[in-house]
C-alpha cells in the first residue's frame, strides 16, 4: 500500500534559487495492490512532480510518503535500493529515458547486476524471457536491438519489462501513452489492467482523460499543485462537482458529440493566487467522491 | 476546387532502395474545406503534408499532378515553390513549437521572414498585432523568445505566423498532439476561426487523434502505408466508417462518458508493412479478419456514396459485419 500524507514541494527557481515555487500542495492519497490510480489535470499542474517524489528522484518538501507503513524518506542509500526493488517508475518519451547506444540486453543486464548480482546467467536469462513475453514482446524481437531499432510501443514495454524483473509492487507511469498511436495505446493499457488483475499498484498520469477513463478505478484531478476533485472514476467524470473539472471534461474531445452541439460554457474559474497557503479542503460529496470547494 | 491532388506519388531515395510513402494518392478539397487526414504513425501523413510544401533532401516526386486553385503547383521544383509558400500554401510543421529559434525575439523572427518574401514589417504590424490579439496574445510577446512562452501559447503564435500571409492552403502537422485538453481545444477552435475570418481559404490538419479531428473536420482522409483508404465525411467516418481498417482504428478508441467494467477494448494486431518494398495487393491485407484471395489484387478508390470513397473489395461484407 502506498500513502501519501499532506505532501508538499517548492522547487527553488530563478537566479540563484532566488525564488520559491510550489508546485505541489498538501497532496494526500493511498493506491493498494491491484489498484489503478489515475492523475489528471494541466500542464504544469504537479502530476509529474507528484510522480518524482515517489520515486524519490526529488525531494518532498513537507508532508510523508510511506509504502507499506514504512517512511520511505527517512530510509537512506540502502534503504532506497531495497525501495527500487518495489516501486518503478517509466516515462513519457521512452528514448530519452534509455540510452540509445545500449542494446535492450544490456539494460535488462544492468538490473541483475545492482539488484540481482547473485543471480546466474542462464537463470537470468529465463527471467528476461518471462518478463519480456508479460509484457507481449517476442525476445527474439527485442534483444540485441537498439532502442531506435523498437517502435515506440516496443520500447515502451520493454520498459515496463525491465521494472518487472523486479517484483516490483508500485508503477508509476507518466504519459506512458500519449506518444503511441491509437492501436498501440490500447496494447499498453490492456497490458497495465493484466498487471493490476496480477497485484500491482500503478499511478497513472496523464493529461488525457479518455485514458484515464478506460484504465483506473480511482481519479485525481488537479489544479494548480492541488487536488481539486477525487474519487471513483465513474463519479469524478459522470458528475463532476468541481468547475475546473467539468471545464476539462468539456474541453475533452469525444468520437461522438462535437463541442459545438455541446451547451456547455466554460466556467470562471478561481485565478492562481498564493500557493503556500493550504489549498480550499476536500468535502464528501458523495460515497466515494470528495471536491474542494470552489471560489 | 481550391486543390486538386492526383497520382502523387513521392519516395524517399535510401541506400537499400525506395521508400514509397505516397503512393499514388488522389484527393481535392474545396473551398472553405477543413480535410481531417488521419492514421498510424508513419503512413505518409507529414510526407504528404510536406509534399505540398517543400519536398525535403531525399524526397523525390515520382509521378502525379497537384494543382491549387486551378494552377499546376510546380511541387518537383524547389526554385519555383519558393514564391508559392508561405503565400499561397503554408504550413505547420510537426514540432514546430519546438523548432523556433530560442535565440531570436518572435517580432525579429517574424521581420526576417516577411523580408525574405519581400514584405516590409511595418506594413504588417497592425495585421499582425490585431490577430495575435484574437488568440489571445498580447503585442509585447513579439519581445519574448520562444522559450518564454507556454506550449500552449507558442503554438497559437505558429499559427498567427503561419497564416499572416492569407494563404489559400493551410497544412496543420500534429498541432495539438502535445498539448493537454484545455489547450488543444483553444488551438483546434482557433483553426475553424481562421478559415471562418478568411485568413485561410482551406485545411488539411494531420493527426492520429480521429477523436480530435472529428471536432473541426468537414472531411476526414484515413490512410494507410501510402495510400488513402477511405474518405468521407467527419460525420459518415465516426458514425459509419466502410473500410475495414477505418472501422478497427475507431473501435480501439477509448471514451470518456463510457463505462468499461471488465470490457476491454481491441488493439488491430501486428504491424503496417514496410514502405521499403510493400506487399503487393491490398497492403492492410496482413491485419485484415476479411481478407480473402482476390485482396492480393490492389483495390481501387471507390465511390459508395455522395462524398464517400474507400478502397476495398469487400466493402459489403464489412458492411453486413458492422
Ligand atoms: N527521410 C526519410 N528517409 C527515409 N524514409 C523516410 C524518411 N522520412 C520518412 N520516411 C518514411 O516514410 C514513411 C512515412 O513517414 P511520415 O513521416 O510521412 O509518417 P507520418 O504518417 O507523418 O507519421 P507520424 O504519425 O509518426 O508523424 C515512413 O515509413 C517513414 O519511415
Ligand atoms: N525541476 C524543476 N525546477 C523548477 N520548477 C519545476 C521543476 N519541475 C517542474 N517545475 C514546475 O512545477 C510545476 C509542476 O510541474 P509538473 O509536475 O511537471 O507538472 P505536470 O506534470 O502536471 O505538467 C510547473 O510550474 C513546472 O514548471
Ligand atoms: S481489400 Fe481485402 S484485405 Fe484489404 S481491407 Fe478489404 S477485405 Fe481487407
Ligand atoms: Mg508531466
Ligand atoms: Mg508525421
Amino acid at each position: 500500500m502506498l500513502e501519501l500524507e499532506n505532501v508538499w514541494k517548492s522547487y527553488r527557481v530563478g537566479s540563484l534559487g532566488s525564488k520559491r515555487l510550489t508546485a505541489v500542495r498538501d497532496v494526500s492519497f493511498t493506491i493498494a495492490p491491484g489498484e489503478v490510480l489515475s492523475v489528471v489535470g494541466e500542464s504544469g499542474s504537479g502530476k509529474t512532480t507528484v510522480g518524482k517524489m515517489v520515486l524519490q528522484l526529488i525531494s518532498v518538501t513537507r508532508g510523508t510518503i510511506r509504502l507499506d507503513g514504512r517512511d520511505i524518506t527517512a530510509a537512506g542509500k540502502r534503504g532506497l535500493r531495497e525501495y527500487y526493488r518495489k516501486v518503478q517508475g517509466v516515462f513519457q518519451d521512452p528514448f530519452s529515458s534509455y540510452n540509445p547506444i545500449f542494446k535492450a540486453d544490456r539494460v535488462l543486464e544492468m538490473v541483475r547486476q545492482t539488484y540481482f548480482p547473485r543471480v546466474g546467467r542462464s537463470e537470468w536469462q529465463a527471467k528476461v524471457e518471462e518478463s519480456l513475453q508479460s509484457v507481449g514482446l517476442d525476445p527474439g524481437a527485442v534483444l540485441g536491438k537498439y532502442p531506435h531499432q523498437l517502435s515506440g510501443g516496443q520500447l515502451q514495454r520493454m520498459l515496463i519489462a525491465r521494472a518487472l524483473l523486479l517484483d516490483i509492487e508500485v508503477l508509476v507511469a507518466d504519459e506512458i501513452i500519449s506518444m503511441l498511436d491509437a492501436s498501440t495505446r490500447i496494447d499498453v493499457l490492456n497490458l497495465l489492467g493484466e498487471l493490476k488483475e496480477r497485484g500491482l499498484a500503478v499511478l497513472f498520469v496523464t493529461h488525457d482523460l479518455s485514458l484515464a477513463n478506460y484504465i483506473s478505478e480511482r481519479v485525481i484531478i488537479m489544479r494548480h499543485g492541488a487536488v481539486v476533485e477525487t474519487g471513483a472514476t465513474a463519479k469524478v467524470f459522470g458528475d463532476p462537482r468541481h468547475p475546473y473539472s467539468r471545464n476539462l471534461l468539456a474541453s475533452v474531445p469525444q468520437l461522438h458529440t462535437k463541442w459545438a452541439d455541446n451547451q456547455f460554457h466554460a466556467e470562471e474559474l478561481e485565478p492562481d493566487g498564493d500557493r503556500d497557503r493550504p489549498p480550499a479542503p476536500l468535502t464528501k460529496v458523495d460515497e466515494n467522491h470528495w471536491a474542494a470547494a470552489a471560489g | 476546387m481550391s486543390l486538386e491532388v492526383n497520382d502523387l506519388r513521392v519516395h524517399y531515395r535510401t541506400l537499400k532502395g525506395d521508400v514509397r510513402a505516397l503512393d499514388g494518392v488522389s484527393f481535392d478539397v474545396a473551398d472553405g474545406e477543413i480535410v481531417g487526414l488521419a492514421g498510424e504513425s508513419g503512413c505518409g501523413k507529414t510526407t504528404l503534408g510536406k509534399s505540398l510544401i517543400r519536398l525535403d533532401g531525399r524526397m523525390r516526386h515520382v509521378g502525379g499532378t497537384v494543382a491549387l486553385d486551378g494552377e499546376e503547383l510546380p511541387i518537383g521544383d524547389d526554385r519555383a515553390m519558393n514564391k508559392r509558400r508561405f503565400k499561397d500554401v503554408s504550413i505547420i510543421p510537426q514540432y514546430s513549437m519546438s523548432a523556433m529559434n530560442p535565440t531570436r525575439r518572435i517580432g525579429r523572427m517574424i521581420a526576417d521572414l516577411l523580408g525574405s518574401r519581400g514584405i516590409a514589417y511595418r506594413d504588417l504590424k497592425r495585421e499582425l498585432v490585431q490577430r495575435l490579439e484574437l488568440v489571445g496574445l498580447p503585442e509585447k510577446v513579439l519581445d519574448n523568445y520562444p522559450i518564454e512562452l507556454s506550449g500552449g501559447m507558442k503554438q497559437r503564435m505558429v499559427m498567427v505566423i503561419s497564416t499572416l500571409l492569407d494563404p489559400s492552403l493551410l497544412i496543420a502537422d500534429e498541432v495539438t498532439s502535445a498539448l493537454d485538453v484545455s489547450n488543444q481545444k483553444a488551438v483546434a477552435e482557433t483553426l475553424v476561426r481562421f478559415r471562418d475570418m478568411g485568413f485561410v481559404k482551406s485545411m488539411i490538419v494531420v493527426t492520429h487523434d480521429l477523436s480530435l479531428v472529428y471536432q473541426i473536420a468537414d472531411t476526414i482522409m484515413v490512410m494507410y502505408a501510402g495510400r488513402i483508404v477511405e474518405k468521407a465525411s467527419a460525420e459518415t467516418i465516426v458514425k459509419a466508417p466502410q473500410h475495414p481498417y477505418t472501422k478497427a482504428l475507431i473501435s480501439a478508441l477509448p471514451e470518456v462518458g463510457l463505462e468499461y467494467g471488465d470490457r476491454k477494448l481491441k488493439s488491430i494486431p501486428g504491424k503496417p508493412p514496410q514502405l521499403l518494398n510493400p506487399p503487393t495487393g491490398c497492403r492492410f491485407r496482413a491485419r485484415c479478419p476479411l481478407a480473402g484471395d482476390e485482396c492480393a489484387e490492389q483495390p481501387p478508390l471507390v465511390g459508395i456514396d455522395r462524398g464517400h470513397e474507400a478502397a476495398c473489395w469487400k466493402l459489403e461484407e464489412s458492411n453486413a459485419r458492422a
